[in-house]
């Protein structure tokens, strides 16, 4: 998104640059002005953390075991293709 | 390709099974939720893992490592996931750069200068945070994602694929990407907001 460069950050550009800034993606100039108005709002820092938990809380939806039946007609499937 | 990569690949191509089981057991799991996403029941996804897995075992000889292993395996998978999706008559688009009329949090929580009127609620206690019924509710408002952000969310944020990996396994470019990303999470974290609040 466009910022206006000479003014500071409002809150609702903030939160559409959450993850450029997670990402490392902001030129150094916007990220020094997001951590800027971060470190005085509340509301943002409070944001910005959700945001991360968020992300915490989805990476708990991994599930880490493939279905035994699905993993054993992947194994029939792999000796018949090696056979 | 890196040393262990090239020696999994060497043991695949012998048709050394712990080595087809190995990768089985890594992504397995990873290729059943994405192929989850495109099509439209869980039986129809285990096929799908099942043919892109046929697609792997015999493209292996092949395989010149241009690209990491997994992100091969990946864009295989998504390639016969979206045939078979568009055979259901499901489609995920992909093509433009979405608009920008999409804000992250509803512009109305804004004072008309930009600031918030009404700012996040605390998420509440960390057992709640914790709890099941809390991830039921990401999974559940990932479900309800556009299909393409569900897609992005579900690689880079639920199975942990750097945005390298996600954006070739999509064959999207990296703002794409991002952007897709990003009104992903904002959703996401709205639907916790109303439900922990």
């Amino acid at each position: 998104m466009k910022l206006f460069r000479r003014q500071p950050l409002a809150c609702i550009e903030v939160v559409e640059l959450v993850t450029d800034y997670l990402e490392g993606r902001l030129p150094a100039r916007d990220r020094r002005r997001f951590e800027e108005h971060l470190s005085a709002c509340d509301g943002c820092d409070a944001y910005l953390e959700q945001m991360r938990t968020t992300i915490a809380v989805a990476g708990r939806l991994r599930e880490e075991d493939v279905p035994p039946e699905l993993e054993e007609r992947l194994l029939v499937a792999f000796r018949d293709w090696r056979a | 390709m890196q040393l262990a990569e090239t020696s999994l690949v060497a043991a695949l191509r012998d048709g050394d099974e712990a080595a087809f089981t190995r990768l089985v057991k890594e992504y397995g799991a990873a290729m059943l939720r994405v192929a989850r996403l495109y099509v439209g029941s869980r039986a129809v996804a285990e096929e799908v893992v099942q043919e892109a897995w046929l697609g792997v075992l015999n493209g292996i000889g092949a395989f010149e490592g241009r690209s990491s292993l997994k992100t091969w395996i990946f864009r295989i998978l998504t390639n016969i996931a979206k045939t078979r999706g568009e055979r259901e008559g499901r489609t995920v688009p992909f093509s433009a750069l979405a608009s920008d009329d999409e804000p992250s949090v509803d512009p109305e929580r804004f004072l008309p200068d930009g600031h918030w009127a009404s700012p996040p609620p605390s998420f509440g206690p960390e057992e709640r945070l914790l709890g099941r019924e809390t991830r039921a509710v990401v999974d559940e408002a990932i479900a309800g994602l556009p299909p393409s952000q569900a897609l992005v969310i579900t690689m880079r944020d639920v199975e942990g694929f750097t945005s390298e990996e996600a954006r070739n396994a999509l064959g999207i470019s990296e703002t794409n990407q991002r952007v897709l990303l990003h009104r992903a999470r904002s959703k996401v974290r709205q639907a916790l907001e109303d439900y922990l609040r």
